[in-house]
């Protein structure tokens, strides 16, 4: 038999593996002497995924590499497959999930500071077994509290390729535009002419 | 504190005053109550809840009013006997200190100093950024959600690479080799000086025979290794005791082997040929 096309090759991995393939994985699929570089192999991907243009399953790329999917737009009827709607997640797990990906590495405690609640146990339980975040280290202040990070799993969950895929956090007004705003509205000051100074020249 | 209240009829007690009904802006039945008041993740969502339910700005927060509301709720939650954190009391106390503040006339030595709600705003605009984070998080097409993997079945056969061997596993392997052998070594030694003489004896022999031969020549192959160490042995033992020498013309040339000067022949061997 022929030797079969490269994208079908990658394409048969891909619905084997049933986890995401990096490049240097698809590259090992194959003999030393046969063995096609990297461009042939991305090259031989985006075939693939045009391939499927139209179809139940496209090529998608996340953190952990390529995988065959089916695309979101499929969700409603797919999900009728199984009894239990996939778990959802309440907000205290999203927050501070969220927290620790736009944040990290961050504290327990630099977590608590911003939500103005103590985070629960049982929050950090799930995400770690779920595999979404990891403890990266140690700040080394008293008590050496952990910090935490996301890992890759979390990006391959959220279909990302990396942090930065992340939507934008909203914009931060700084203190300073937050204070003179304050100032200007006069909501509380008595004396019209304090207010009007720059703060860095009254101290 | 007052969840079990004595007076019946009564629902809450707000700063002492004892409310017969539940507010008329707020009448949802008690569970459902206990439901949306145990949604709030915290004294800053429960803030920022009643600055949205007024479509106030955060920036415009009304502290006296805010304030009254935020303790109605607190009323609330302990009349249902949730249990109510530290941090909402810590909050009910920051609130007080703000609203004190807000109502007393500002020295002059402190006319630089911050608007006292700054750091509450900045807060609630800290926490209203990972609020939105999350929610954007958790629209995210996800796995088992939104997306789901495509696999086929495969048969599994692995196929199996051969491990790969270091130098150092390998001198290990050598050492092992050598340290069984020794075991074995003191059979050796107890028949060694038999078979080694006698081919020590069979090979003067044949010396006093040729007296000139090549080294190679002194083997025969056919009795294999042990047959090989053991006249290799024998040579060396003659040539310990002069009995036979070895001879090279230059480097890399053929050995050859011929009687040695004090042998049993008694007589200068003859030198390698070409000599």
């Amino acid at each position: 038999m022929a030797t079969p096309e490269l994208k079908i090759i990658l394409e048969a991995a891909l619905l084997a593996a049933g986890e995401p393939l990096s490049e240097h994985r698809l590259l090992a699929l194959f003999e030393e002497p046969q063995r096609p570089d990297g461009q042939a192999i991305r090259a031989a991907l985006q075939e693939l995924a045009r391939d499927y243009d139209g179809r139940g399953v496209e090529l998608a790329e996340v953190a952990g590499g390529f995988r065959l999917q089916v695309p979101p737009a499929f969700a409603p009827w797919v999900n009728r497959l199984w009894e239990e709607r996939a778990a959802r997640y309440s907000r205290a797990l999203l927050e501070t999930l969220a927290l620790i990906a736009y944040r990290q590495p961050i504290t327990r405690g630099e977590i608590e500071e911003v939500r103005g609640v103590s985070v629960s146990s049982s929050v950090m339980k799930t995400l770690q077994e779920r595999g979404w975040i990891k403890v990266l280290g140690h700040r080394e202040t008293p008590g050496r509290p952990a910090l935490y990070g996301t890992t890759r799993e979390f990006l391959d969950y959220f279909n990302l390729t990396s942090l930065s895929d992340l939507p934008p956090l909203a914009e931060r007004r700084d203190l300073d535009a937050i204070g003179a705003e304050l100032e200007r509205r006069e909501a509380w000051v008595a004396s019209p002419s304090a207010a009007a100074m720059p703060a860095d020249e009254v101290l | 504190m007052s969840g079990g209240d004595s007076g019946a009829g009564i629902i809450a007690r707000v700063r002492g005053e004892p409310y017969p009904a539940l507010p008329q802006d707020l009448y949802i039945p008690p569970d459902a109550l206990r439901v949306f008041l145990e949604a709030f993740e915290g004294p800053l969502d429960l803030l920022l809840y009643l600055i949205k339910r007024q479509n106030l700005n955060i920036l415009d927060i009304p502290v006296a009013e805010i304030t009254r509301q935020y303790m109605e709720y607190l009323a609330l939650m302990k009349d249902l006997q949730l249990a109510l954190a530290a941090e909402y009391l810590v909050m009910a106390a920051v609130l007080a200190e703000l609203k004190s503040r807000l109502l007393l006339p500002r020295p002059a030595a402190e006319a630089g100093e911050e608007d006292p709600r700054a750091e509450l705003v900045r807060r609630l605009q800290e926490y209203e950024r990972f609020k939105t984070a999350a929610e954007e998080l958790d629209a995210l097409p996800r796995l088992e959600r939104d997306i789901f993997m495509a696999s086929a079945e495969a048969v599994r056969a692995p196929v199996k690479q051969p491990p790969p061997v270091s130098l150092a596993e390998l001198l290990a392997a050598i050492r092992g080799v050598l340290q069984r052998a020794e075991l074995y070594g003191h059979h050796h030694i107890q028949r060694e000086p038999l078979s080694v003489r006698e081919r020590m004896s069979r090979i003067l022999e044949r010396m006093d025979r040729v007296r000139f031969t090549a080294f190679s020549a002194l083997f025969s192959i056919e009795e294999g290794r042990r047959g090989v160490v053991v006249t290799l042995l024998a040579i060396l033992e003659l040539i310990r005791e002069s009995l036979l020498e070895l001879v090279q013309t230059e480097p890399f040339a053929p050995i050859y082997v011929r009687l040695g000067k004090f042998s049993a022949a008694g007589e200068p061997a003859p030198s390698p040929s070409g000599d």
